[in-house]
């Protein structure tokens, strides 16, 4: 077993707790784990990524090679466009429909929407906007995660032991509202992927 | 359960675990994260390991060596360009040598992530003549402390240790050794050569070469340089520190017919890269950085057609490996990959909302059409993104402390009206000395210091500039007519601008300290920040 997910989106907007519960949950599965990140510059509000890689065996590149990707989950949707080289010929995409314009120059939504659409395996969550409805804005990157959680290979409890353990040190009602970010967009998804499989 | 590290991590739990007194550091990306780790490490803090920031790679380096002068370990850690800094020490102490163990430790940031150049440290460490140990991976970050420890006690040398940006800056899973006991203090039975008069210098140097054998020994027989052989001589791969892992990678769990020399220790082993090097019709050498081991077996060979790598254009002359790149010069077959969008466009880094540094370049930006727009001199931290559209205040960026100097250089030429900006530990790190020298000519500059009470481009660490900025100027002989103070508000804007623009007409230096805290200090941080400013008064 291998998996290759690459988180994408902008500094700030939270893919390293994303990675943080990937890699704990890959541990505590006992799986190797390599997880690269970005720091210094660009996490000023400059595009990121961080390339994840979960495996039963030795991984040795801490970087995904292009066209190996089983998975691109971004929380935003251009920066879900720019790492298309990495994406393997089956692989999904998975993204926020919610946009971070700070550029003068960013694109039309629907244009971005339509280079999506020509991936079947793709879903469009509106994480921004579940996670609003939950109480907080800033747990969108859970939503994405739950909507992703079953092309993940890792159990859904290590999953969410892995959640809990993160927010451990924040209060109970900071964990339950992860939780029931992660829940929603589980839901959202599960739709949709059943139907890609049958 | 392994603990989840960065590399970064991995090789300051090492440190800590084989017996680390002191880590001195300035902090800079990508190789921050090693000295931040240990402040944070209970287990340090129970072994009181010396852990707070150093003004610059230079006085770290120094407080390093005399640490290990008094026989303990100590390790000092930088990104790249701050070797340059701290090389006048570096290179001296391999002539002295050490004491105590101590281990050089640099990060490097091939295709300058976050950084001006992408020189190769492994030059550095062939200059002064030492060793120099480049792990692959996060658990040899972390082993390979225990071994560069060893090594420098045992040569009595200190001991390079090169990262590079995707190792420093990626987890993984590592296993912990018993822990090493710190030593004790033990001054060394001769201090001569630490006094590098010329006649001790001169003992010191024919010693220094004459250990190069020795250093070339332990290359040969370390474990951090393994063979894997392979069936076929067409091929022969040598690959160092990280590149091992792409040449692996693009293996996956296929039969491989080459033998490969994976390098982690330098000097190169000269034995097993000859007899490599005779096996083999061809060598392609794979390695992060410069074309260093290439250039090196050019030298020793003279037939050269038959060893590859970047400057064969193998592989690219520029730029940090990729497993993509590595499997195209290993000669596997790739998949066409799909495009980006032509729709997709750039995300450049910007400053953050409700940046102090935003609202100070738009004060300069009201006085530019006045005074020309090539006359504001830059240097390095956030601010530098004050290049950058929509701002495009500052035209160079250069070195740490490099706008004092070049502004003063400007005007010396007979440039009037000419701006340097500046950050708070950009200062104190390398701005003071500049300043005195313009203070010497007074020279018609005007200095702006752009304080924020932290070092934030690399995540608002401790700025050593904190509560002093005045006081360093009068000391340093800026007049106290020309030392003013600005609060970078809008509000303030208009006052800012007229106080700007009259600093500007006075013939000699001026130093504007325009302050606001950094939006990214937590409120801890500013609490502490509070306290360190009352503490000083």
């Amino acid at each position: 077993m291998r998996t290759n997910i690459i988180l994408s989106g902008v500094g700030g907007q939270g893919i390293l707790t994303i990675a943080a519960v990937l890699d704990t949950a890959a541990l505590n599965e006992n799986l190797f784990i390599k997880q690269s990140e970005v720091h210094g510059m660009s996490q000023r509000g400059g595009a990121v990524q961080s390339h994840v890689r979960i495996s039963d065996k030795e991984i040795f590149s801490d970087l995904i090679p292009e066209g190996k990707a089983d998975l691109i989950l971004s929380v935003e949707p251009m920066e879900l466009l720019r790492y298309l080289p990495f994406l393997k010929q089956d692989g999904w995409l998975i993204t926020d429909s919610e946009t971070f314009q700070n550029t003068s120059n960013y694109p039309d939504k629907d244009d971005l929407f339509k280079e999506i659409g020509k991936y079947p395996n793709h879903i469009i969550v509106d994480a921004t906007q579940i996670a609003k409805k939950i109480g907080n804005s800033r747990i969108a990157n859970m939503v994405l995660l739950g909507a992703a959680s079953s092309i993940i290979p890792l159990s859904e409890s290590s999953m969410i032991e892995a959640i809990r353990r993160l927010f451990q040190h924040k209060s109970e009602k900071i964990i339950r509202l992860n939780l029931e970010a992660f829940n929603e967009g589980k839901k959202v998804a599960e739709g949709i992927i059943n139907l890609a499989d049958s | 359960m392994k603990s989840l590290l960065l590399g970064n991590e991995a090789l300051a739990q090492g440190s800590i675990d084989a017996g680390l007194s002191g880590v001195y550091a300035y902090p800079g990306t990508p190789s921050t994260e090693i000295t931040e780790y240990i402040q944070k490490s209970e287990l340090a803090r129970e072994l009181k390991i010396h852990t707070t920031w150093s003004v610059n790679e230079k006085t770290a380096m120094e407080a390093a060596l005399g640490m290990s002068y008094v026989g303990k370990r100590s390790m000092v850690v930088m990104k790249h360009v701050g070797l340059n800094v701290a090389s006048d020490v570096f290179m001296n102490m391999a002539v002295s040598g050490v004491n105590g163990g101590l281990v050089v430790v640099v990060a490097d940031d091939p295709s300058m992530h976050s950084s001006q150049n992408e020189q190769d440290s492994r030059f550095y460490g062939k200059f002064a003549m030492i060793p120099i140990l480049e792990p692959s991976n996060q658990q040899e970050a972390y082993d390979v402390m225990f071994y560069a420890f060893e090594l420098s006690e045992k040569l009595k040398l200190p001991v390079l240790l090169r990262l590079v940006t995707r190792l420093s800056h990626s987890r993984a899973g590592i296993e912990v050794k018993e822990r090493r006991d710190p030593n004790n203090i033990s001054l060394p039975v001769d201090t001569s050569r630490f006094a590098l008069l010329p006649m001790n210098a001169k003992k010191q140097y024919d010693l220094l070469v004459s250990k190069q054998e020795t250093l070339i020994q332990y290359s040969e027989n370390s474990t951090f340089n393994d063979l894997i052989p392979g069936k076929d001589s067409k091929v022969g791969i040598i690959a160092c520190g990280l590149a091992y892992n792409y040449v692996m990678e693009n293996i996956g769990e296929q039969e491989f017919p080459y033998s490969i020399l994976k390098i982690s220790q330098y000097p190169l082993p000269k034995e097993k890269i000859r007899s490599l090097y005779r096996q083999c019709e061809k060598i392609l050498v794979i390695e992060e950085g410069y074309p260093i081991v290439e250039e090196l077996l050019h030298n020793y060979f003279d037939d050269d057609d038959k060893t590859k790598g970047r400057l064969s254009g193998d592989l690219p002359r520029t730029g940090e490996l990729t497993p993509g790149i590595v499997g195209k010069a290993l000669g596997f077959h790739h998949n066409s990959l799909n495009p980006i969008p032509s729709v997709v466009t750039p995300r450049p880094p910007q400053l953050c909302e409700g940046c102090g540094h935003t609202d100070l370049f738009n004060t300069i930006n009201e006085v530019i059409p006045e005074i020309g727009n090539k006359n504001v001199f830059g240097d390095i931290g956030c601010y530098a993104l004050g290049a950058l559209p929509p701002l495009n205040t500052i035209n160079t960026l250069i070195d740490m402390g490099a706008s004092i100097t070049m502004a003063k250089g400007a005007a010396d030429a007979g440039l009037e009206n000419v701006i340097a900006v500046i950050g708070d530990s950009t200062f104190t790190h390398s701005g003071m000395t500049g300043l005195l020298d313009a203070v010497y000519k007074n020279s018609p500059i005007t200095v702006i210091i752009s304080d924020n009470s932290a070092v934030a481009m690399t995540g608002a660490q401790e700025s050593t500039a904190v509560g002093r900025l005045h006081k360093i100027c009068l000391g340093i002989g800026v007049h106290p007519d020309h030392l003013k103070t600005i609060v970078p508000l809008k509000k303030n804007h208009k006052e800012n601008v007229e106080l700007l623009r009259k600093e500007l007409k006075y013939k000699g230096v001026s130093v504007i300290i325009s302050e606001r805290p950094c939006v990214r200090l937590s409120r801890d941080q500013k609490e502490q920040i509070k306290a360190r400013i009352a503490a000083l008064n």
